[in-house]
């Protein structure tokens, strides 16, 4: 099953093509890399994806709905939960309350059963807490919960917004760098946690990433963007050894 | 109530005490929109003088219930406040800043042409309802509401606002609605403070709600620290009672002040309480009990 | 009758102008808005009305003179309220520094030399010239003359010296500048000297056209002066002329048109038209978020 489709996807910046007529899909379950030089359009399209921008041309759909136009909140109530590839987290609140705040989506209680401490407010605090402690623990956050989120260390600041993007129950999770600083062993870890969250969850997996080893390892299906155009997309097999996307990362003829 | 408390505490002092009540209820609405939601609203004064106005007017010349009076004015400042909030679709920062100063500005202007306003002289004669009851009373309600508020998804959505607001959307909140709202309830506050102010002294005139009005009580929250409900309370009895405690020294007062705000901005920009939130009291307080 | 109120209009839009570059150049900058600014204009008033008064200089004398004392205490007040939380604090604790430094010096003056307005000595003779069917006063002319010079000689100092061009690389990208081997302090201090300069020749000219200065003068000043700077385009300093001209203009010819009393809610509520409708102002280039 689709789970994400765009089609032409084109996107300008005051006269800069940031994106030129991309396609893409990705099925139910995936694990889908998107690789490129700087520049190429990545974390551009993430956000066109989740709702940041609106393409200048060019369809999305999400499990069958058409998602232009919509605007990010929406997007993930939806359920598309993503991570930055700068980091933001909500510096200032604990770590169980940034975990907390990613389930905003999901839960329908309003400022007056808030307000008021209607049973439903109360019945979904019970809930968000559980399923925020849960998620905090499989991430290995759990003994954080109270430390405040700027208090933590980069690769556990990695985790906690892989845990907050969780929190919404997402169908689709995007993952911008998110092995960006991370040591050999604390990649390993996110690869588990990686393919622990998909069988955990059901998701399917749409990930940003300049680590090859890390791609190549994990991805089934890759598509390569460079200057703002999809150059290839396969297998890792297929795209280690596509003459478009070796000299795009070299410069090279090949 | 007010002469039974009168015979055990000095008439300054109750009158100190109830203006106490009344600042934090001020206080509180604009730790709301400042505080908490990241929204820096320079013009809380603003909505004080609709409430206050309106509450007046109702009271002396339509003969209003003061309840009703107070609650009118609230309305009519939250509305009011509404509207200050649409813009924040577009604007942010210094720019949403500016926009509040501009709108109280504007209020001041047309209180000072405002006929049924008494113009520039203002109004007065206002029967003294707000009494210490009654102020005390809609502060613990009002603080109640804000700690069970601040608490909830609302509350955690409102500080997610302020501390990064693309990602709050990411984690689907829809932060120009929750910013309206911040807007529209903080001016609910602060009108209600505003009625309330205006039947305690019995006089209200354009230049009572200027500029000045919207720091000093940005100065409550600031002081206290932003979005902290215990931090406001602080920073509000501080700040009420300072200029009187000061009064020896009344012209130099504003002086101290600004050089405060300085000083208090370069060594402590958290404020006094920095980032204390009643969970966290509440969380240190338990820890204490089990060590 | 239209052209002379237009002539009034540049008069005061030029005074407009000046204030709004000091706001302008530091916002462009450091990304603060310096509230304190309308007390410097007000400071050099006062400097000026010194130096005629007591020293019995000329015009001219007694602008330069406010301009470098207004230099100074431009740089003084960077130096010690807004240099220490650069970089590490927020916006808001740099904004409430500025108010406090505003309040600072405005109740500075106002203990010095009282509340009331004092007069500026005639030091130039009025003349009336007429050109057609237009009346203009040889102070009009001397304001706009003063204006014109010093507003073109910013631009050659941005445009043609060394200083200029790192205030523009500066302007672009503070980070960057530094790591360029640009003495990023020393031209942050010049930004405010010469914004701070032009504000006390507004200062100057404003006191002697209208014959009037006193402590709080710089206040309203100073807002309408900032709507001015956001009109034109707040970082541009062609935005911040043009802003301040046209400001002047609407606010004559809202006061000769339409109503007199609401004179200063026309500044305001141009100031938020433009930010609800095209908040990068006339001269400004939309910004794109970078996510």
């Amino acid at each position: 099953m689709e789970v994400l489709r765009l089609k032409g996807i084109t996107q300008e910046f005051g006269g800069l093509r940031a994106l030129d007529s991309v396609d893409l899909t990705v099925k139910s379950g995936q694990i889908f890399g998107i690789i490129g030089p700087n520049g190429a359009g990545k974390t551009t399209l993430f956000n066109i994806i989740t709702g940041i921008y609106v393409p200048v041309e060019g369809t999305i759909r999400f499990r069958d709905q058409d998602m232009k136009g919509l605007p990010a909140y929406k997007v993930a109530g939806m359920g598309i939960g993503r991570t930055f590839q700068n980091i933001r987290l909500f510096n200032k609140l604990s770590v169980i309350d940034n975990v907390r705040v990613g389930s905003h989506a999901i839960n329908r209680s309003n400022f007056f059963s808030d307000l008021l401490g209607l049973p439903l407010a109360r019945r979904e605090e019970k809930e968000v807490l559980q399923r925020a402690d849960e998620l905090l623990n499989m991430v290995g956050l759990y003994e954080k919960r109270d430390e405040y989120a700027d208090n933590l260390s980069y690769g556990e600041q990695r985790r906690l917004e892989i845990a907050r993007a969780l929190a919404l129950k997402p169908t689709l999770l995007l993952l911008d760098e998110p092995a960006a600083g991370m040591n050999t062993s604390e990649k390993a870890e996110l690869i588990d946690l990686i393919y622990h969250i998909r069988q955990e969850f059901d998701l399917t997996t749409l990930l940003v990433e300049h680590d090859m080893n890390l791609v190549m390892r994990i991805c089934e299906r890759i598509a390569v963007l460079d200057y703002g155009r999809k150059i290839a997309e396969g297998s890792p097999d297929q795209i280690k050894g596509d003459e478009a996307v070796i000299s795009s990362y070299l410069g090279v003829q090949a | 109530m007010d002469a039974f408390l009168t015979q055990y505490i000095d008439a300054y002092y109750l009158r100190i005490i109830i203006l106490i009540g009344i600042n934090i209820i001020l206080a509180l609405g604009l730790n709301l929109i400042t505080g908490v939601t990241g929204q820096l609203s320079m013009g809380h004064a603003g909505f004080m003088s609709i409430g206050a106005y309106t509450a007046a007017i109702l009271t002396m010349q339509y003969g209003f219930p003061f309840w009703a009076a107070l609650l009118a004015g609230a309305c009519l400042a939250a509305f009011f406040g509404f509207l200050i909030g649409i813009p924040t679709l577009r604007l942010e920062g210094d720019y949403l800043a500016m926009v509040t100063i501009g709108f109280a500005e504007i209020i001041r202007v047309f209180f000072l042409n405002f006929e049924p306003g008494g113009k520039a002289v203002g109004l007065y004669g206002m029967p003294q309802y707000t009494t210490f009851a009654i102020v005390w009373i809609i502060v613990i309600v009002v603080i109640l509401l804000n700690v069970r508020l601040l608490d909830s998804r609302t509350g955690r959505a409102l500080y997610a606002i302020r501390e990064n607001e693309i990602a709050a959307e990411a984690a689907g909140i829809n932060t120009t609605g929750l910013k309206v709202l911040a807007f529209t309830v903080g001016a609910f506050l602060g009108g209600l403070g505003g009625g309330l102010y205006a039947h305690y002294m019995s006089y209200i005139a354009p230049q009572d709600f200027g500029f000045m009005k919207s720091i000093e009580i940005l100065n409550m929250v600031v002081l206290g620290g932003m979005g902290s409900i215990p931090g406001t309370i602080l920073g509000t009895i501080i700040l009420t009672i300072a200029p009187e405690m000061l009064r020896i020294v009344a012209d130099y007062r504003l002086l101290f002040y600004g050089g405060l705000l300085v000083i208090l901005m370069i060594f402590r920009p958290n404020g006094l309480l920095g980032d204390v939130r009643i969970y966290d009291i509440k969380k240190r307080w338990f820890k204490k009990e089990g060590e | 009758m239209f052209l002379e109120q237009f002539l009034n209009g540049l008069t005061l839009g030029s005074t407009y102008a000046l204030i709004a570059l000091g706001y302008t150049m530091v916002y462009g900058i450091i990304q603060l808005i310096n509230f304190a600014h309308g007390e410097i204009y007000m400071f050099g008033a006062f400097a000026g009305l010194l130096l005629v008064t007591v020293f019995g200089v000329n015009l001219f004398v007694a602008l330069i003179g406010a301009m470098l004392f207004c230099m100074l205490l431009g740089v003084l007040v960077e130096r010690v309220a807004y240099r220490p939380l650069r970089g590490k604090s927020s916006r808001l604790s740099a904004l409430i520094s500025a108010i406090g430094v505003s309040i600072f010096l405005s109740t500075l003056m106002a203990l010095l030399r009282g509340t009331n307005t004092t007069r500026y000595p005639d030091i130039i003779s009025r003349h009336t010239y007429t050109i057609g069917s237009v009346e203009i006063s040889s102070l009009q002319i001397i304001i706009l003359v003063v204006a014109a010079l010093l507003m073109v000689g910013l631009e050659m100092l941005i445009q043609r010296t060394k200083i200029g061009k790192a205030m523009r690389a500066c302007s672009q990208d503070l980070d960057a500048s530094a790591l360029m081997g640009i003495n990023v302090n020393r031209v942050i201090s010049a930004t405010f000297a010469i914004g701070s300069s032009l504000a006390a020749a507004g200062g100057v000219m404003v006191g002697i056209y209208y014959n009037a200065v006193w402590p709080y003068m710089g206040t309203m000043a100073g807002l309408k002066a900032f709507a001015a700077a956001v009109l034109g385009g707040i970082g541009s300093i062609p935005g911040a002329m043009i802003g301040g001209l046209t400001l002047g203009v609407m606010e004559i010819m809202g006061v000769a048109y339409l109503s007199s009393s609401y004179k200063d809610a026309i500044a305001f509520a141009i100031l938020i038209l433009v930010l609800i409708i095209r908040p990068q102002g006339i001269m400004g280039k939309k910004l794109v978020k970078k996510v």
